[in-house]
């Protein structure tokens, strides 16, 4: 297992550009469109567990509204294009927009609570925010939901077929990889990690806690309201019912499982959740058991999930020093 | 000489306990500086008043001239004060470099756009960066471990490991909270080299230890705290020969 983590440590910049290309390829290999449907609903996963991992991996801070995000960019975007009849582009800048603004509002708490306390604030929020998508009707039209909203168009193109909403889908997960891997390989990530580790000691070296904890709040707002916006022009039909505190259940499990802290873990970890109940159809209703003996065994076997102990930037260096040290002797 | 800490009349209550009480204190440039007393006799708890942890009930910190008493933690580093913990308190899940990155935090500026929009500030901040971490490094004897995870190093480079954290903040004052604890013999003996080190760098220090030995070494000056109440002060021979420290110490004679 060491030798492969290492291998995926040296060849790190190979490996991405390799699984870039294959995923531009998949699309002209698997042209069903049942197939592209999971990989679509693959890749929109993939931004909210990474933009979740955000909070939960390298903040430290666990939150179960993250749904909420998600409904409010999915609401934005509904909204707007129905109504003003938004571009898709207007409609994804909205969405980062309102989502980040609900990110700052959810972030305030933080200042007096911690932990376990404003883990229960997350709760109460995405509650809050389902309870106001229901019963606003002139905003929302309540549990009749939003329909016929119109498809992903960009620069007055449409984006229709699957492959050029999995094209989309695809650009937008390149943009939150790259975000979050500047955001976490940067001063501002360097603070945001050392809170989570101790955030006395991270105080007692300069770092306002309080200032960066908002920060990331706001920042994976964004990237969730997002993947709300792709959401709604994608599915074209949004009601409360897919934004619910369940819904923020999946996505913990989905950032969890993968590796607290991981930007491969988040990806790997969101595809196998994702596709692996799809390939057990067969097996009917006891597909929902083994994804949760799954999930059981996991936490039992590895707590901080699949690469959550793994960091390949360390192992990189560790294995460039010990080449330093060769070429020397 | 000029002070960089001062500590005037400073009380901490908590409920009824009086942890500190009317305490005054001064630091001068370049000093080293020792405070020793019995378990529980506030010594930590001045260092967490120094350092913004606790706001003073009464009294005030000043920092130079500067008036520090309603700063926050973070605010204080800013200004100048860097500290290392009694129960080591590093960043586990990070390595040995970032562990002495983050501590630059305040001497760096990258912020959230250079992160994302990889501008040439974020570039050259991170080889400074590198550059002064390793100077650190093989000043603390770490650079052998510099990617290694802070948790899995041994107990005596945590605890250098934190100093080396707390130097990267370029502090006008180190406050090392019982540097030497659970060092053996031979450890104690390289810290207190490598202290000396930091004072002919002309860093200025205050340090809470209860190796006697240690204490007295390398001290200049040292308070006595007991029950939270100063009892003595002055050079380490002063202090030794000091019969009110004899007594909190040993007890006295009946």
């Amino acid at each position: 297992m060491n030798k492969i983590f290492e291998f995926c440590a040296w060849h790190s910049g190979k490996l991405t550009v390799g699984a870039l290309a294959l995923a531009i390829v998949f699309p002209f290999v698997f042209t069903s469109s049942y197939v592209l449907r999971i990989a679509i609903t693959v890749l929109m996963y993939i931004v909210l567990s990474l933009s979740l991992n955000l909070l939960v991996g390298f903040l430290g801070q666990m939150s179960m509204g993250h749904a909420a995000f998600w409904g409010i960019g999915a609401y934005t975007a509904a909204i707007l294009s129905t109504r003003l009849n938004l571009s898709s582009l207007g409609t994804f800048l909205a969405a980062m927009v309102v989502a980040g603004l609900f990110g700052l509002l959810l972030g305030l708490p933080v200042l007096k609570l911690k932990g376990y306390y404003l883990t229960v604030v997350t709760l109460g929020f995405c509650e809050i925010v389902r309870l106001v998508e229901l019963n606003w009707m002139d905003l929302t039209r309540g549990s009749l939901g939003i329909a016929a909203i119109p498809p992903l168009n960009f620069f007055g193109q449409i984006f229709k077929s699957s492959r050029s909403v999995y094209f989309v889908a695809l650009v937008l997960v390149v943009l939150a990889v790259y975000v979050v891997h500047s955001i976490i390989n940067s001063r501002v990530g360097l603070a945001v990690m050392s809170i989570r580790d101790d955030d006395v000691a991270a105080a007692s070296i300069g770092i306002p806690v309080f200032r960066y904890k908002v920060m990331v709040f706001i920042v994976a707002g964004m990237l969730a309201g997002l993947a709300g916006a792709f959401y709604a022009h994608y599915i074209s039909f949004i009601d409360p019912s897919g934004f619910t505190t369940s819904a923020s259940l999946d996505l913990v499990i989905l950032a969890i499982f993968g590796g607290q802290g991981s930007i491969p873990g988040a990806i790997l970890g969101t595809t196998l959740l994702t596709v692996l109940p799809e390939t057990m159809r067969s097996l009917m209703e006891y597909r929902q058991m083994i994804y949760g003996v799954i999930i059981v065994v996991m936490m039992l076997v590895k707590p901080d999930g699949l690469l959550g102990r793994v960091n390949f930037k360390y192992i990189r260096q560790r294995l460039q020093m010990k080449a330093e040290k060769e070429a020397k002797a | 000489m000029s002070e960089v800490l001062k500590v005037s009349g400073v009380t901490q209550r908590f409920g009824g306990l009086v942890a500190l009480d009317n305490i005054s204190i001064h630091i001068g440039q370049g000093e080293i500086v020792g405070i020793i007393g019995p378990n529980g006799a506030g010594k930590t708890t001045l260092f967490n008043v120094i350092t913004g942890i606790y706001h003073p009930t009464e009294g005030q910190v000043f920092l130079e001239d500067t008036e520090i008493t309603t700063y926050k933690t973070h605010e204080i580093a800013k200004a100048g004060f860097a500290r290392t913990f009694q129960n080591i308190r590093l960043f586990g899940k990070l390595s040995v470099m970032d562990n002495v990155i983050a501590g630059m935090h305040t001497r760096r500026k990258t912020n959230l756009f250079d992160a994302i929009f990889q501008t040439g500030r974020r570039r050259r901040e991170g080889r400074e960066a590198q550059e002064k971490a390793e100077k650190l490094l093989k000043l603390m004897d770490l650079w052998e471990d510099r990617h290694s995870l802070a948790s899995s190093l041994p107990y005596g480079h945590q605890r250098r490991l934190e100093i080396a954290r707390a130097l990267a903040a370029e502090p006008k004052l180190l406050l090392l909270d019982e540097p030497a604890a659970g060092m053996n013999e031979q450890e104690t003996e390289e810290l207190r080299e490598m202290v000396l080190q930091l004072k002919q760098m002309g860093l200025t220090i205050f340090l809470i230890e209860h190796d006697m030995k240690f204490v007295m070494n390398i001290c200049e000056r040292i308070y006595v705290l007991n029950h939270g109440v100063l009892i003595a002060q002055g050079t380490p021979a002063q202090v030794s020969q000091n019969q009110a420290v004899i007594e909190a110490y040993l007890g006295e004679e009946d």
